[in-house]
Protein backbone atom coordinates (compact mmCIF):
# COMPACT_ATOMS: atom_id res chain seq x y z
CA UNK A 1 0.00 0.00 0.00
CA UNK A 2 1.29 3.53 -0.60
CA UNK A 3 1.92 5.42 2.60
CA UNK A 4 -0.31 7.70 4.22
CA UNK A 5 -0.45 11.51 4.60
CA UNK A 6 2.51 12.83 6.20
CA UNK A 7 0.79 15.88 8.01
CA UNK A 8 -1.53 12.92 9.43
CA UNK A 9 0.94 10.85 10.56
CA UNK A 10 2.78 13.62 12.39
CA UNK A 11 0.02 14.42 14.45
CA UNK A 12 0.21 13.46 17.73
CA UNK A 13 -2.53 11.17 19.07
CA UNK A 14 -5.45 12.87 21.36
CA UNK A 15 -4.33 11.94 24.98
CA UNK A 16 -7.82 12.05 26.30
CA UNK A 17 -8.47 9.24 23.72
CA UNK A 18 -6.21 6.72 25.48
CA UNK A 19 -7.49 7.46 28.74
CA UNK A 20 -10.89 7.11 27.07
CA UNK A 21 -10.04 3.62 26.20
CA UNK A 22 -8.97 2.71 29.98
CA UNK A 23 -12.30 4.17 31.27
CA UNK A 24 -14.07 2.68 29.06
CA UNK A 25 -13.03 -0.67 30.32
CA UNK A 26 -14.49 -0.18 33.64
CA UNK A 27 -17.62 -0.66 35.33
CA UNK A 28 -19.52 1.95 38.13
CA UNK A 29 -17.50 4.68 37.26
CA UNK A 30 -18.34 8.05 38.62
CA UNK A 31 -17.23 10.30 35.76
CA UNK A 32 -15.56 13.73 36.10
CA UNK A 33 -14.18 13.52 33.00
CA UNK A 34 -17.30 14.80 30.59
CA UNK A 35 -16.79 17.90 28.40
CA UNK A 36 -20.51 17.98 27.58
CA UNK A 37 -23.71 19.24 29.43
CA UNK A 38 -25.82 16.66 31.32
CA UNK A 39 -28.94 18.25 30.40
CA UNK A 40 -31.09 17.00 27.44
CA UNK A 41 -31.39 19.80 24.66
CA UNK A 42 -34.64 21.61 26.14
CA UNK A 43 -37.65 19.89 24.17
CA UNK A 44 -38.70 23.12 22.17
CA UNK A 45 -35.75 23.10 20.59
CA UNK A 46 -36.38 18.89 19.82
CA UNK A 47 -39.63 19.78 18.89
CA UNK A 48 -38.74 22.22 16.87
CA UNK A 49 -36.82 19.92 14.48
CA UNK A 50 -39.15 17.15 14.43
CA UNK A 51 -41.36 19.30 13.67
CA UNK A 52 -39.48 20.52 10.54
CA UNK A 53 -38.86 16.85 9.46
CA UNK A 54 -42.24 16.31 9.47
CA UNK A 55 -43.31 18.97 7.59
CA UNK A 56 -40.38 17.71 5.08
CA UNK A 57 -37.97 20.50 5.18
CA UNK A 58 -35.14 17.88 4.84
CA UNK A 59 -32.95 19.84 2.23
CA UNK A 60 -29.75 21.38 1.42
CA UNK A 61 -29.91 25.19 2.80
CA UNK A 62 -27.41 28.28 1.39
CA UNK A 63 -23.96 27.05 2.17
CA UNK A 64 -23.88 30.09 4.85
CA UNK A 65 -27.10 28.45 6.85
CA UNK A 66 -30.53 29.67 6.66
CA UNK A 67 -31.09 33.75 6.91
CA UNK A 68 -33.32 33.30 9.68
CA UNK A 69 -30.66 31.80 11.88
CA UNK A 70 -28.35 34.02 10.79
CA UNK A 71 -30.21 37.29 11.36
CA UNK A 72 -30.81 35.78 15.02
CA UNK A 73 -27.09 35.28 15.46
CA UNK A 74 -26.68 38.68 14.44
CA UNK A 75 -29.41 40.17 16.72
CA UNK A 76 -27.58 37.65 19.77
CA UNK A 77 -24.73 38.85 19.28
CA UNK A 78 -25.61 42.70 18.83
CA UNK A 79 -28.14 42.58 22.08
CA UNK A 80 -25.43 40.16 24.34
CA UNK A 81 -22.09 42.39 23.13
CA UNK A 82 -22.83 45.44 20.50
CA UNK A 83 -20.94 44.19 18.12
CA UNK A 84 -22.40 44.14 14.27
CA UNK A 85 -22.34 41.24 12.21
CA UNK A 86 -23.86 41.44 8.70
CA UNK A 87 -26.19 38.36 8.49
CA UNK A 88 -25.66 38.14 5.02
CA UNK A 89 -22.05 38.13 4.71
CA UNK A 90 -20.17 38.36 8.00
CA UNK A 91 -21.62 35.52 9.83
CA UNK A 92 -21.46 31.26 8.52
CA UNK A 93 -23.39 28.27 10.27
CA UNK A 94 -20.72 25.62 10.84
CA UNK A 95 -20.73 21.83 12.22
CA UNK A 96 -19.93 22.81 15.42
CA UNK A 97 -16.79 25.30 16.41
CA UNK A 98 -14.70 22.29 15.56
CA UNK A 99 -15.29 22.60 12.27
CA UNK A 100 -15.27 26.83 12.37
CA UNK A 101 -11.87 26.27 14.07
CA UNK A 102 -10.17 23.87 11.34
CA UNK A 103 -11.56 26.01 8.60
CA UNK A 104 -10.42 29.58 10.66
CA UNK A 105 -6.94 27.57 10.58
CA UNK A 106 -7.13 26.81 7.09
CA UNK A 107 -7.88 30.39 5.56
CA UNK A 108 -5.80 32.85 7.34
CA UNK A 109 -2.50 30.03 7.64
CA UNK A 110 0.13 29.66 5.09
CA UNK A 111 3.01 26.73 5.44
CA UNK A 112 5.80 27.98 7.96
CA UNK A 113 2.89 30.46 9.78
CA UNK A 114 3.10 29.89 13.17
CA UNK A 115 -0.08 30.65 15.53
CA UNK A 116 0.50 31.54 19.33
CA UNK A 117 -1.81 29.07 21.17
CA UNK A 118 -2.21 29.96 24.95
CA UNK A 119 -1.85 26.11 27.12
CA UNK A 120 -3.60 24.14 28.70
CA UNK A 121 -5.96 24.37 26.08
CA UNK A 122 -8.98 22.66 24.05
CA UNK A 123 -7.60 19.40 22.11
CA UNK A 124 -8.34 20.46 18.88
CA UNK A 125 -6.45 23.80 18.65
CA UNK A 126 -3.14 22.85 17.80
CA UNK A 127 -4.09 20.07 15.94
CA UNK A 128 -5.95 22.17 13.52
CA UNK A 129 -3.28 24.53 13.10
CA UNK A 130 -0.92 21.75 11.96
CA UNK A 131 -3.07 20.53 9.38
CA UNK A 132 -2.83 23.99 7.50
CA UNK A 133 0.44 23.62 7.50
CA UNK A 134 1.17 26.11 10.21
CA UNK A 135 3.31 25.42 13.08
CA UNK A 136 1.44 26.25 16.32
CA UNK A 137 3.71 27.87 19.24
CA UNK A 138 2.35 26.86 22.69
CA UNK A 139 2.47 29.27 25.90
CA UNK A 140 1.95 27.39 29.08
CA UNK A 141 -0.25 29.60 31.28
CA UNK A 142 -0.80 29.49 35.42
CA UNK A 143 -3.32 29.71 37.43
CA UNK A 144 -1.41 32.97 38.66
CA UNK A 145 -2.63 34.78 36.09
CA UNK A 146 -5.83 33.16 35.24
CA UNK A 147 -4.45 30.88 32.70
CA UNK A 148 -4.54 33.92 30.74
CA UNK A 149 -0.66 34.57 28.93
CA UNK A 150 0.91 37.79 29.99
CA UNK A 151 2.42 40.08 27.65
CA UNK A 152 5.78 38.91 28.20
CA UNK A 153 4.53 35.66 27.09
CA UNK A 154 3.63 36.83 24.59
CA UNK A 155 6.40 38.39 23.47
CA UNK A 156 8.77 35.45 23.75
CA UNK A 157 6.23 33.65 21.52
CA UNK A 158 6.67 36.41 19.06
CA UNK A 159 8.82 35.66 15.92
CA UNK A 160 8.37 36.99 12.20
CA UNK A 161 6.24 34.03 11.17
CA UNK A 162 3.74 34.53 14.01
CA UNK A 163 0.42 35.25 11.91
CA UNK A 164 -2.48 34.64 14.70
CA UNK A 165 -3.56 34.38 17.99
CA UNK A 166 -5.70 31.64 18.73
CA UNK A 167 -7.43 31.38 22.45
CA UNK A 168 -10.47 30.38 23.75
CA UNK A 169 -11.93 32.08 27.30
CA UNK A 170 -14.24 31.07 28.89
CA UNK A 171 -11.50 27.95 29.06
CA UNK A 172 -11.79 24.64 28.74
CA UNK A 173 -10.10 22.71 30.69
CA UNK A 174 -9.01 25.25 33.06
CA UNK A 175 -12.55 27.53 33.73
CA UNK A 176 -10.87 30.42 33.17
CA UNK A 177 -11.72 33.70 32.27
CA UNK A 178 -10.49 37.00 30.72
CA UNK A 179 -10.64 40.50 32.37
CA UNK A 180 -11.22 43.25 30.17
CA UNK A 181 -7.76 44.31 30.66
CA UNK A 182 -6.20 41.04 29.99
CA UNK A 183 -8.51 40.71 26.89
CA UNK A 184 -7.55 44.66 25.52
CA UNK A 185 -3.77 43.53 26.08
CA UNK A 186 -3.59 40.49 23.87
CA UNK A 187 -6.34 42.53 21.50
CA UNK A 188 -3.73 45.61 21.91
CA UNK A 189 -0.74 42.74 20.64
CA UNK A 190 -2.51 41.45 17.67
CA UNK A 191 -2.86 44.78 16.54
CA UNK A 192 0.88 46.21 16.94
CA UNK A 193 1.98 42.83 15.44
CA UNK A 194 -1.09 42.99 13.18
CA UNK A 195 -1.82 39.19 13.69
CA UNK A 196 -5.33 37.92 13.10
CA UNK A 197 -7.35 36.75 16.37
CA UNK A 198 -9.08 33.52 16.23
CA UNK A 199 -11.45 33.59 19.29
CA UNK A 200 -13.25 30.30 20.59
CA UNK A 201 -16.12 31.72 22.50
CA UNK A 202 -18.03 28.77 23.43
CA UNK A 203 -18.89 28.78 26.91
CA UNK A 204 -19.40 32.85 26.94
CA UNK A 205 -22.65 32.22 28.46
CA UNK A 206 -21.41 29.72 30.77
CA UNK A 207 -19.30 32.79 33.11
CA UNK A 208 -20.32 33.24 35.97
CA UNK A 209 -19.35 36.46 37.99
CA UNK A 210 -19.36 39.72 35.81
CA UNK A 211 -19.69 40.00 32.25
CA UNK A 212 -18.57 37.45 29.10
CA UNK A 213 -16.15 39.64 27.28
CA UNK A 214 -16.91 39.40 23.80
CA UNK A 215 -12.99 39.32 22.03
CA UNK A 216 -14.61 41.15 18.69
CA UNK A 217 -16.42 43.65 20.85
CA UNK A 218 -12.58 45.81 21.86
CA UNK A 219 -11.20 48.47 20.22
CA UNK A 220 -9.08 46.96 16.93
CA UNK A 221 -10.24 43.91 17.42
CA UNK A 222 -13.19 43.20 14.74
CA UNK A 223 -11.35 43.37 11.75
CA UNK A 224 -8.79 40.94 12.62
CA UNK A 225 -11.12 38.57 14.67
CA UNK A 226 -12.90 35.26 13.57
CA UNK A 227 -15.20 35.08 16.52
CA UNK A 228 -15.85 31.06 16.30
CA UNK A 229 -19.40 30.23 19.06
CA UNK A 230 -22.02 27.61 18.90
CA UNK A 231 -24.84 26.16 20.36
CA UNK A 232 -23.29 22.87 22.14
CA UNK A 233 -22.82 24.52 25.50
CA UNK A 234 -25.80 26.89 26.38
CA UNK A 235 -27.83 25.25 24.97
CA UNK A 236 -26.79 22.07 25.51
CA UNK A 237 -26.87 21.24 21.78
CA UNK A 238 -23.58 19.08 21.61
CA UNK A 239 -24.70 15.96 19.31
CA UNK A 240 -26.37 18.74 16.87
CA UNK A 241 -23.20 19.58 15.98
CA UNK A 242 -24.30 23.44 15.49
CA UNK A 243 -21.58 26.61 15.68
CA UNK A 244 -21.41 29.72 13.77
CA UNK A 245 -18.60 31.60 12.67
CA UNK A 246 -18.44 35.75 12.34
CA UNK A 247 -15.89 37.63 10.63
CA UNK A 248 -15.31 40.40 8.35
CA UNK A 249 -16.36 39.40 4.73
CA UNK A 250 -13.22 39.17 3.24
CA UNK A 251 -11.99 36.71 5.88
CA UNK A 252 -15.64 34.98 6.18
CA UNK A 253 -15.92 34.70 2.14
CA UNK A 254 -12.32 32.39 2.36
CA UNK A 255 -13.69 30.03 4.81
CA UNK A 256 -16.95 30.15 2.90
CA UNK A 257 -15.41 28.69 0.54
CA UNK A 258 -13.61 25.62 1.90
CA UNK A 259 -16.81 25.46 3.63
CA UNK A 260 -18.96 25.28 0.70
CA UNK A 261 -16.56 22.43 -0.84
CA UNK A 262 -16.05 20.01 2.44
CA UNK A 263 -19.53 20.60 3.80
CA UNK A 264 -22.09 21.85 1.62
CA UNK A 265 -24.01 22.94 4.47
CA UNK A 266 -24.99 22.87 8.11
CA UNK A 267 -27.83 19.84 8.44
CA UNK A 268 -31.08 21.75 8.25
CA UNK A 269 -32.84 20.04 11.31
CA UNK A 270 -29.91 21.44 13.65
CA UNK A 271 -30.51 24.98 12.08
CA UNK A 272 -34.56 24.61 12.70
CA UNK A 273 -33.69 23.71 16.47
CA UNK A 274 -30.93 26.63 16.60
CA UNK A 275 -33.71 28.90 15.63
CA UNK A 276 -36.01 27.94 17.98
CA UNK A 277 -33.25 28.24 20.58
CA UNK A 278 -32.57 31.72 19.99
CA UNK A 279 -35.91 32.51 19.71
CA UNK A 280 -37.21 31.29 22.94
CA UNK A 281 -34.28 29.07 24.54
CA UNK A 282 -33.22 32.06 27.62
CA UNK A 283 -35.61 30.61 30.08
CA UNK A 284 -33.39 27.36 29.58
CA UNK A 285 -29.78 28.76 29.30
CA UNK A 286 -30.70 30.87 32.54
CA UNK A 287 -32.01 27.21 34.32
CA UNK A 288 -29.26 25.49 33.17
CA UNK A 289 -26.37 28.07 34.10
CA UNK A 290 -27.63 28.14 37.41
CA UNK A 291 -27.53 24.67 37.74
CA UNK A 292 -23.84 24.78 36.47
CA UNK A 293 -23.24 27.54 39.05
CA UNK A 294 -24.11 26.09 41.97
CA UNK A 295 -21.89 22.78 41.46
CA UNK A 296 -19.18 24.92 40.60
CA UNK A 297 -18.83 26.13 44.38
CA UNK A 298 -19.88 22.74 45.49
CA UNK A 299 -17.12 21.13 43.71
CA UNK A 300 -14.47 24.22 44.20
CA UNK A 301 -15.42 24.18 47.94
CA UNK A 302 -14.94 20.16 48.00
CA UNK A 303 -11.68 20.18 46.22
CA UNK A 304 -10.25 22.79 48.39
CA UNK A 305 -11.41 21.00 51.73
CA UNK A 306 -9.58 17.69 50.07
CA UNK A 307 -6.49 19.86 50.12
CA UNK A 308 -6.16 20.05 46.22
CA UNK A 309 -6.31 23.57 45.45
CA UNK A 310 -8.43 24.85 42.85
CA UNK A 311 -8.46 28.34 41.88
CA UNK A 312 -12.40 29.22 41.52
CA UNK A 313 -13.11 28.72 37.52
CA UNK A 314 -15.15 31.70 36.72
CA UNK A 315 -16.30 30.16 33.20
CA UNK A 316 -17.30 26.89 31.31
CA UNK A 317 -17.96 23.64 33.64
CA UNK A 318 -14.65 22.74 34.76
CA UNK A 319 -12.72 23.01 37.60
CA UNK A 320 -8.75 22.55 36.96
CA UNK A 321 -7.33 21.84 40.80
CA UNK A 322 -3.48 21.49 41.36
CA UNK A 323 -2.69 18.01 42.16
CA UNK A 324 0.91 18.92 42.85
CA UNK A 325 0.56 18.68 46.85
CA UNK A 326 0.12 14.43 46.15
CA UNK A 327 3.61 14.36 44.20
CA UNK A 328 1.92 12.30 41.59
CA UNK A 329 2.31 13.42 37.69
CA UNK A 330 -1.21 13.75 36.44
CA UNK A 331 -1.64 10.77 34.50
CA UNK A 332 -0.95 9.08 37.66
CA UNK A 333 -3.49 11.06 39.60
CA UNK A 334 -5.59 10.55 37.12
CA UNK A 335 -5.08 6.47 36.43
CA UNK A 336 -4.63 5.55 40.34
CA UNK A 337 -7.78 7.74 41.25
CA UNK A 338 -9.72 5.50 38.58
CA UNK A 339 -8.26 2.07 39.29
CA UNK A 340 -8.74 2.40 43.36
CA UNK A 341 -12.06 4.54 43.72
CA UNK A 342 -13.46 4.59 40.54
CA UNK A 343 -13.62 8.11 39.45
CA UNK A 344 -12.88 9.21 36.03
CA UNK A 345 -11.20 12.85 36.15
CA UNK A 346 -8.86 13.61 33.06
CA UNK A 347 -5.22 14.26 33.28
CA UNK A 348 -4.24 18.30 32.56
CA UNK A 349 -1.54 16.86 30.13
CA UNK A 350 -4.37 15.86 28.03
CA UNK A 351 -4.50 19.55 26.89
CA UNK A 352 -0.84 20.45 26.69
CA UNK A 353 2.47 20.18 28.68
CA UNK A 354 2.00 23.01 30.44
CA UNK A 355 -1.65 21.16 32.35
CA UNK A 356 0.62 18.58 34.36
CA UNK A 357 -0.01 18.71 37.83
CA UNK A 358 -3.50 19.60 37.43
CA UNK A 359 -6.35 17.42 36.29
CA UNK A 360 -9.84 18.57 35.02
CA UNK A 361 -13.23 17.66 36.52
CA UNK A 362 -16.11 18.24 34.45
CA UNK A 363 -19.19 19.33 37.05
CA UNK A 364 -21.43 18.97 34.17
CA UNK A 365 -22.84 16.30 35.79
CA UNK A 366 -26.02 15.50 38.85
CA UNK A 367 -25.21 17.12 42.26
CA UNK A 368 -25.54 13.83 44.20
CA UNK A 369 -22.75 12.35 41.81
CA UNK A 370 -20.21 15.31 42.49
CA UNK A 371 -21.10 14.37 46.01
CA UNK A 372 -20.16 11.08 46.01
CA UNK A 373 -16.81 11.68 43.28
CA UNK A 374 -15.92 14.58 46.67
CA UNK A 375 -16.11 12.11 49.19
CA UNK A 376 -13.77 8.93 46.55
CA UNK A 377 -10.98 11.82 45.48
CA UNK A 378 -10.87 12.64 49.45
CA UNK A 379 -10.50 9.14 50.72
CA UNK A 380 -7.84 8.53 47.85
CA UNK A 381 -5.59 11.49 48.64
CA UNK A 382 -5.61 10.94 52.47
CA UNK A 383 -4.95 7.48 51.58
CA UNK A 384 -2.21 8.32 49.26
CA UNK A 385 -0.68 11.07 51.96
CA UNK A 386 2.49 8.96 53.18
CA UNK A 387 3.23 7.72 49.41
CA UNK A 388 3.11 11.07 49.11
CA UNK A 389 5.73 12.21 50.75
CA UNK A 390 7.51 9.09 51.48
CA UNK A 391 9.18 9.97 47.95
CA UNK B 1 -29.03 40.07 51.27
CA UNK B 2 -29.79 40.10 47.76
CA UNK B 3 -32.86 38.91 46.84
CA UNK B 4 -31.82 35.96 43.98
CA UNK B 5 -29.47 34.35 46.46
CA UNK B 6 -32.67 33.39 48.74
CA UNK B 7 -34.65 32.50 45.69
CA UNK B 8 -31.40 30.23 45.43
CA UNK B 9 -31.94 28.12 48.09
CA UNK B 10 -35.53 27.79 47.33
CA UNK B 11 -34.68 26.52 43.58
CA UNK B 12 -32.50 24.38 45.36
CA UNK B 13 -34.87 22.38 47.75
CA UNK B 14 -37.70 22.56 45.57
CA UNK B 15 -35.61 20.41 43.55
CA UNK B 16 -34.42 18.07 46.35
CA UNK B 17 -35.79 18.75 49.87
CA UNK B 18 -32.73 16.73 51.40
CA UNK B 19 -30.39 18.89 50.62
CA UNK B 20 -27.89 19.18 53.53
CA UNK B 21 -27.51 23.14 54.80
CA UNK B 22 -23.57 21.58 54.34
CA UNK B 23 -24.60 21.53 50.63
CA UNK B 24 -26.69 24.21 50.30
CA UNK B 25 -23.89 26.44 52.09
CA UNK B 26 -21.53 25.05 49.71
CA UNK B 27 -23.82 25.10 46.30
CA UNK B 28 -24.51 28.74 47.36
CA UNK B 29 -21.50 30.08 48.53
CA UNK B 30 -22.81 31.27 51.64
CA UNK B 31 -22.04 30.53 55.40
CA UNK B 32 -23.77 27.48 56.97
CA UNK B 33 -25.44 29.82 59.34
CA UNK B 34 -26.60 32.32 57.25
CA UNK B 35 -28.02 29.23 55.38
CA UNK B 36 -29.79 27.54 58.66
CA UNK B 37 -31.15 31.34 59.51
CA UNK B 38 -32.80 31.37 56.17
CA UNK B 39 -34.39 28.20 56.06
CA UNK B 40 -35.47 28.36 59.30
CA UNK B 41 -37.18 31.70 58.35
CA UNK B 42 -38.94 30.26 55.18
CA UNK B 43 -40.14 27.52 57.51
CA UNK B 44 -41.65 29.87 60.05
CA UNK B 45 -43.31 32.39 57.41
CA UNK B 46 -44.78 29.45 55.55
CA UNK B 47 -42.77 29.96 52.79
CA UNK B 48 -41.50 26.76 52.88
CA UNK B 49 -45.01 24.38 53.62
CA UNK B 50 -43.69 21.35 53.28
CA UNK B 51 -41.46 18.88 52.47
CA UNK B 52 -42.11 15.68 50.95
CA UNK B 53 -41.18 12.90 48.46
CA UNK B 54 -42.50 11.84 45.17
CA UNK B 55 -43.05 8.44 45.08
CA UNK B 56 -44.74 6.36 42.12
CA UNK B 57 -47.37 4.21 44.23
CA UNK B 58 -48.30 1.86 41.27
CA UNK B 59 -44.50 0.89 41.15
CA UNK B 60 -44.81 0.12 44.70
CA UNK B 61 -47.62 -2.27 44.31
CA UNK B 62 -50.37 0.09 45.34
CA UNK B 63 -53.23 -0.22 44.03
CA UNK B 64 -54.93 2.95 45.37
CA UNK B 65 -56.90 5.16 42.78
CA UNK B 66 -57.26 8.82 42.80
CA UNK B 67 -59.61 10.68 41.02
CA UNK B 68 -59.98 14.37 39.22
CA UNK B 69 -63.43 15.74 40.48
CA UNK B 70 -64.40 19.03 38.94
CA UNK B 71 -67.26 20.52 41.39
CA UNK B 72 -69.55 23.09 39.92
CA UNK B 73 -70.46 25.23 43.14
CA UNK B 74 -73.48 28.44 43.79
CA UNK B 75 -70.96 30.98 45.21
CA UNK B 76 -72.69 33.13 48.04
CA UNK B 77 -72.34 36.66 49.28
CA UNK B 78 -69.17 37.34 51.49
CA UNK B 79 -67.46 33.64 51.45
CA UNK B 80 -67.67 33.31 47.19
CA UNK B 81 -66.41 29.57 47.09
CA UNK B 82 -64.33 29.64 50.44
CA UNK B 83 -66.48 27.96 53.12
CA UNK B 84 -67.40 24.83 50.18
CA UNK B 85 -63.44 25.12 49.34
CA UNK B 86 -62.82 24.38 52.89
CA UNK B 87 -65.55 21.86 53.47
CA UNK B 88 -63.93 19.62 50.78
CA UNK B 89 -60.73 20.16 51.68
CA UNK B 90 -60.79 18.93 55.17
CA UNK B 91 -62.00 15.36 54.38
CA UNK B 92 -57.90 13.84 54.81
CA UNK B 93 -58.97 11.95 50.97
CA UNK B 94 -58.61 15.03 49.69
CA UNK B 95 -55.13 15.76 48.43
CA UNK B 96 -55.88 19.20 46.38
CA UNK B 97 -58.35 21.52 46.16
CA UNK B 98 -57.97 24.57 43.65
CA UNK B 99 -60.43 27.32 42.48
CA UNK B 100 -60.35 27.42 38.81
CA UNK B 101 -62.02 29.14 35.57
CA UNK B 102 -63.94 27.45 32.89
CA UNK B 103 -67.21 25.00 33.13
CA UNK B 104 -66.79 24.04 36.69
CA UNK B 105 -65.63 25.95 40.09
CA UNK B 106 -63.34 23.95 41.94
CA UNK B 107 -60.80 21.40 41.20
CA UNK B 108 -60.55 18.28 43.20
CA UNK B 109 -58.29 15.56 43.53
CA UNK B 110 -59.30 12.45 46.10
CA UNK B 111 -57.62 9.03 47.17
CA UNK B 112 -58.93 6.16 48.08
CA UNK B 113 -58.57 2.24 48.51
CA UNK B 114 -60.61 1.65 45.37
CA UNK B 115 -62.78 3.21 42.64
CA UNK B 116 -65.96 2.14 44.84
CA UNK B 117 -64.64 4.21 47.61
CA UNK B 118 -63.78 7.15 45.77
CA UNK B 119 -67.22 7.06 44.00
CA UNK B 120 -69.35 6.98 47.67
CA UNK B 121 -67.57 9.96 48.84
CA UNK B 122 -68.50 11.52 45.63
CA UNK B 123 -71.63 10.94 46.34
CA UNK B 124 -72.31 10.98 49.83
CA UNK B 125 -70.00 13.54 50.94
CA UNK B 126 -69.33 15.73 48.05
CA UNK B 127 -72.29 16.06 45.81
CA UNK B 128 -74.47 16.56 49.36
CA UNK B 129 -72.78 19.88 50.67
CA UNK B 130 -75.07 22.91 50.44
CA UNK B 131 -74.74 24.83 46.98
CA UNK B 132 -72.69 21.80 45.03
CA UNK B 133 -74.65 21.64 41.73
CA UNK B 134 -72.85 19.21 39.27
CA UNK B 135 -69.67 17.13 39.61
CA UNK B 136 -67.57 15.07 37.71
CA UNK B 137 -65.35 12.72 38.13
CA UNK B 138 -62.49 11.75 36.21
CA UNK B 139 -60.26 8.23 37.00
CA UNK B 140 -56.55 8.59 37.07
CA UNK B 141 -55.14 6.21 34.70
CA UNK B 142 -51.44 6.67 34.45
CA UNK B 143 -49.08 9.21 35.76
CA UNK B 144 -46.63 10.25 33.12
CA UNK B 145 -45.16 13.50 34.60
CA UNK B 146 -46.20 14.99 38.25
CA UNK B 147 -44.77 18.18 39.51
CA UNK B 148 -42.09 17.91 37.04
CA UNK B 149 -40.91 14.59 38.03
CA UNK B 150 -41.04 11.67 35.04
CA UNK B 151 -43.18 9.19 35.95
CA UNK B 152 -41.81 6.78 32.87
CA UNK B 153 -38.23 5.05 33.60
CA UNK B 154 -35.37 6.93 31.64
CA UNK B 155 -32.45 5.38 31.32
CA UNK B 156 -29.56 5.80 31.71
CA UNK B 157 -26.84 8.63 31.15
CA UNK B 158 -25.85 8.48 27.31
CA UNK B 159 -22.87 10.44 27.60
CA UNK B 160 -19.67 9.75 26.45
CA UNK B 161 -18.09 8.56 29.84
CA UNK B 162 -14.82 10.84 28.95
CA UNK B 163 -15.05 13.45 26.36
CA UNK B 164 -12.59 16.42 25.39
Amino acid sequence: MPELSNLVESLAPSGIRRFFDIVASMKDVVSLGVGEPDFVTPWAFREAAIYSIERGQTQYTSNYGLIELRRLIASHIRSFYGVNYDASAEILVTVGVSEGMDIAMRSILNPGDEVIVPEPCYVSYKPCVHLACATAVGIDTTAATGFVPTLEQLNSALTPQTKALLFGYPANPTGGTVSLEQAQMMVDFAVEHDLYIVSDEIYDRLTYEGKHICIASLPGAYERTILLNGFSKAYAMTGWRLGYACAPEKILSAMVKIHAYTIMCAPIAAQKAAIEALSSGEPAVKDMVGHYNRRRRLIVAGLNEIGLECHLPNGAFYAFPSIKSTGMTSEEFAERLLFEEQVAVVPGTAFGAGGEGHVRCSYATAIDKIEIALHRIGRFVRNNSLVGTAR
Amino acid sequence: MPYFLMDEILTILEQDARTSIESLSRMTGRSMDDVRKSVADYEKSGIIKNYKTVVDWSKAGSTRVFAFIDVKVAPARDVGFDDVAERIYRFPEVHSVWLVSGDYDLRVVVEGENVQQVGLFVAQKLSTIDRVQATSTHFLLKRYKEDRTVFVDEGEDPRLIVSP
